[in-house]
């Protein structure tokens, strides 16, 4: 990065609630020369959006920019006139969403889309459509009349975030700000997207600032990193130094939670929440969290300092530095070949006249877990829901524990409800907003066991210590809860009456990484100590590992593979499951067990 | 019409009281705090006040024959005499409350109608539904006003049938509002959870959607509240309401009309206080349901929620 130049330079960056309410973010500083990534990265309520729209001069209502410079070619975006800062916005600071279905105007023609963009920053371009051609082929779109004249509901995801890539990359900017645009994209479609946006940034000198809560993905694309931790950066350096040898605290805890899937191990979790804006205390915000913590460290907010080509915000960071925490290997007791307590024998579902699973077979050995994974479509929730009765159009036999199920809930008697419990996706919304946890965990136990009050309330509070919660979450409402809290609650819930088959579908999807490996890791120890049989749907390869010992693969309602969680990911059979693994961005050289590997970043298909 | 459920009460009002916990209590805090709110909230309250404690003040009988016919305002009789020379003051301050209470258990009845066929429609779904809509449809086909002269004109003016009859031709329109609101609900996991714990579907609709409704049921009921006062009052202005000798502004308005050039206040009073109220309900009705949806939301709360809540549950 030596000598080249800097496009984007953020200094002392601060943006607080209102003029003079708690801060949101504060003290960010970095620099992005030119046709270099940036990542940042950081958990839910880190501020890493709030950074992110800063970039282009805005913040969202009720918030304010209070100081700090964000220089762009050297002019300070922030010090511009309204009406200069809009021609800067989109012309030499480019925005991609999160989500494109949301962010692409419905009622307008893709190629009418990508010319407005260009069309509305007049002096750009001499001709909109050939720029407008020129660019969909850099993204790899072909740009035929056919593909321009859609509307964007008629392109898959993939396609959705390449057209909302054109339209940030068609006016040549300086700077393009990529907030999470491949979060709700498969494995594969978000490694072409990547591929895209790495290319082009080297091609055109842009400098980009790329948001995820992914650390995989920021390493394979990103040259440097900012880790941002309740409103601040706090380790800020080249991506391969910081995820091979991270000094701050927090950022070892962060890589030691995300899944890997090249090797077995116990993620470790972070316990506790970032603290909120206005709650952030006088010392370190990680304090409350950190292992390294010593009395100093609640004094006053940690200065960044340089160290090893890199800074970090803490002030043991010389200290701590060197063999940091041994991630424990963990070894998965291949399964003792014991009964299967469910199977399914050609098992079909449709939607309506959609055929979506068809002729599945699967076999579930009693105590153990098996873990079903697949694309999104490919109708791993379905058969999920087809064994729990809530998809009732199927056809074929599920047996379960020597019973067959019936297809719907009204055929099953409480005893079958009460054997298999089922936990949702969203914690934020299987928990009715408007019961107390207390009522949510015991409502079971009156539906299906018909427990008297008393003892409903005395085992409700005891489910809720089995997931690490206290007992005075009991009169809470799930709105005071976080995301990982509500899902524990959610847990509780399902494992309350004893059931002997949990369904696991995407519980940890909506969680961040830290809070999803302490739900890995008490859903593991759970399962263990009240042998569970489990089903544990994933799109997420890295997980399969640390969870499940067996895995089948869907594609298209049917199993394309099935077997050993180590045989499968390793010596995959079917190509479809081969590239489904090499697609997967993997985290290389985490130090932290592996400390001969080179360090650096890799994607398992270009080793680059 | 799906209103979002408010979730301010974890963000700012954390250890705040129990009752303060429960997100439309918070909300109906917050949009009493709005000063379109506030401004709504005084006129109802005033002219609901005026209506209550009226007949105990009132300085003389509502039926006396004290004076001429249409005599202006004086010390005595501070707002004149009506067509046959009765205090104005006196039923003005007695003629709110049967109006009052005729349309509020109109919009009472309106809403527990509305609600309980919006709901089973939406959850039940197939069969029920298609029946209960088509009979809304159907009701829905006569205007408003129509149905209830229909009805009071072939069975009389009985009060009861009145409030009936007002109550009824609210219900089809609360059924529509509240079954959509009901068919985005009844897709949450949480209904599911229930199903799955094999709950039935009676209890699902009272204990799991039902309080997920209470949003979108009270700006139902403000609005229901709203029409049945300017119905009631119209009724009676007709004729089909209260019967002479009651006081009751509306039939105030039709028996003085006669007299405006002679003593204008006994119209224009009960006319204003009608128009002071509805004015006040539409207003308070209208800032709730902003608030419940979050347009007016103060900015830094809106911040605040947006930045800790997870872009997915958004």
């Amino acid at each position: 990065m030596t000598g080249e130049v800097l496009r984007l330079e953020v200094s002392d960056l601060q943006i607080r609630v209102g003029p003079s309410g708690p801060d949101v973010v504060s003290e960010i500083s970095f620099a992005v020369p030119a046709g270099e990534v940036l990542g940042l990265v950081g958990e839910s309520g880190s501020g890493k959006t709030t950074v992110a729209l800063a970039l282009l001069g805005h913040a969202r209502r009720g918030l304010r920019i209070t100081s700090g410079e964000v220089r762009l070619d050297g002019v300070n975006l922030l010090s511009l006139p309204p009406g200069d800062l809009r021609a800067a916005r989109g012309a030499r600071a480019a925005y991609v969403p999160q989500d494109p279905s949301a962010a692409l105007n419905p009622a307008l023609r893709v190629g009418a889309q990508i010319e407005e963009a260009l069309r509305v920053h007049p002096g750009v371009v001499e001709d909109p459509a050939a720029r407008t051609v020129d660019v969909m082929r850099e993204v790899r779109l072909d740009a035929t009349p056919d593909l321009l004249r859609r509307y964007p509901h008629q392109l898959s995801g993939g396609q959705q975030q390449r057209v909302a890539l054109a339209m940030a990359f068609c006016c040549r900017p300086s700077l393009i700000v990529l907030d999470e645009p491949t979060t709700g994209l498969d494995v594969s479609t978000q490694r072409h997207v990547l591929d895209t946006v790495r290319s082009l940034c080297g091609l055109y000198g842009v400098a980009a600032v790329y948001v995820s809560h992914d650390l995989a993905v920021v390493g394979g694309l990103a040259g440097e990193v900012a880790v941002m931790y309740a409103g601040r950066i706090v380790e800020l350096g080249p991506t391969s130094r910081v995820f091979a040898d991270p000094i701050h605290p927090y950022t070892r805890r962060l890589l030691a939670a995300a899944p890997s899937p090249d090797r077995a191990e116990d993620m470790t979790g972070i316990e506790g929440q970032p603290p909120r804006p206005g709650r952030r205390g006088a010392g370190c915000s990680f304090a409350p969290r950190c292992d390294f913590v010593i009395d100093e460290c609640r004094v006053a907010p940690p200065e960044s300092i340089a160290i090893d080509g890199r800074e970090v915000r803490c002030i043991r960071a010389d200290e701590i530095r060197g063999p940091s925490v041994p991630r424990p290997t963990s070894a998965r007791p291949a399964s003792a070949n014991q009964a299967a307590a469910l199977s399914l024998r050609s098992v079909s579902a449709r939607y309506g006249r959609r055929p979506v699973l068809s002729a599945v077979d699967l076999d579930v050995p009693s105590e153990s877990c098996v873990a079903v994974v697949g694309e999104s479509g490919s109708g791993k929730t379905t058969l999920a829901r087809c064994v729990a009765g809530l998809h009732s159009n199927w056809t074929g036999r599920i047996m379960f524990d020597g019973t067959l199920l019936e297809p719907g809930l009204r055929g099953r008697t409480k005893e079958t409800l009460r054997q298999v419990q089922y936990i949702f996706q969203n914690p934020y919304a299987s928990l009715n907003p408007r019961k107390t946890i207390g009522q949510i965990v015991a409502q079971p136990l009156e539906q299906l066991l018909g427990l008297p009050f008393r003892q409903r309330s005395e085992q409700a509070a005891s489910a809720l210590a089995d997931v690490s919660l206290p007992a005075d979450f009991l009169d809470r409402y799930p709105d005071q809860l976080s995301g990982g809290e509500r899902q524990r609650v959610a847990i509780a819930r399902a494992l309350v009456v004893e059931p002997d088959l949990l369904i696991c579908d995407e519980v940890t999807s909506a969680l961040d990484v830290s809070v999803q490996a302490v739900i890995v890791e008490q859903l593991r120890r759970l399962q263990r100590e009240r042998q569970l049989t489990m089903i544990f749907i994933t799109h997420n390869l890295a997980l399969l590992r640390s969870i499940a010992e067996t895995v089948v693969v869907l594609r298209d309602g049917k199993v394309v593979e099935s077997g050993p969680v180590d045989q499968v990911l390793e010596h995959p059979k079917d190509p479809y499951t081969a590239a489904l693994i090499e697609d997967v961005p993997v985290l290389a050289g985490t130090a932290v067990t592996q400390g001969m590997t080179p360090p650096g970043i890799r994607r398992s298909r270009s080793g680059a | 019409m799906a209103i979002a459920t408010p979730s301010v009460t974890g963000i700012s009002r954390r250890g705040a009281s129990r009752m303060a916990r429960h997100p439309w209590i918070a909300a109906a805090w917050a949009a009493a705090r709005t000063p379109r709110a506030a401004v709504g909230l005084c006129l109802a309250c005033a002219v609901v006040l005026l209506a209550i404690i009226g007949p105990f003040v009132s300085p003389s009988s509502p039926d006396a024959l004290l004076t001429l016919t249409f005599a202006k305002p004086s010390g005595q009789f501070p707002l004149g005499s009506d067509f046959l020379g009765r205090d104005v003051l006196s039923r003005v301050l007695n003629g709110g409350w049967a109006l009052l209470l005729m349309a509020a258990s109109a919009t009472a009845l309106g809403i527990v109608a509305g609600a309980a066929a919006g709901i089973s429609a939406a959850y039940l779904g197939g069969r029920p539904d298609g029946l209960i809509m088509r009979t809304v449809d159907v009701i829905l086909a006569f205007p408003q006003l129509v149905f209830a002269l229909l009805l009071v004109s072939v069975l009389g003016p009985r009060l009861w049938l009145i409030v009936l009859a007002v109550g009824l031709s609210h219900a089809p329109q609360v059924a529509r509002v509240i079954r959509s609101a009901t068919l985005d609900i009844s897709e949450r996991d949480y209904v599911k959870v229930a199903e799955l714990q094999g709950m039935r579907p009676r209890k699902i609709m009272t204990s799991e959607i039902l309080p997920n409704l209470v949003s979108p049921l009270t700006v139902e009921a403000g609005l229901r509240l709203t029409y049945s006062i300017v119905i009631m009052a119209g009724l009676s202005f007709l004729g089909f309401g209260q019967q002479a000798p009651a006081a009751n502004w509306g039939l105030m308005i039709n028996e003085n009309l006669t007299g405006l050039p002679l003593n204008p206040w006994a119209v224009i009073v009960p006319a204003a206080l009608i128009a002071l109220l509805t004015i006040g309900t539409n207003t308070f009705t209208d800032a709730f349901a902003r608030v419940a949806i979050g347009i007016d939301r103060p900015p830094e709360e809106l911040a605040l929620i947006h930045e800790l809540t997870p872009r997915d549950s958004r």
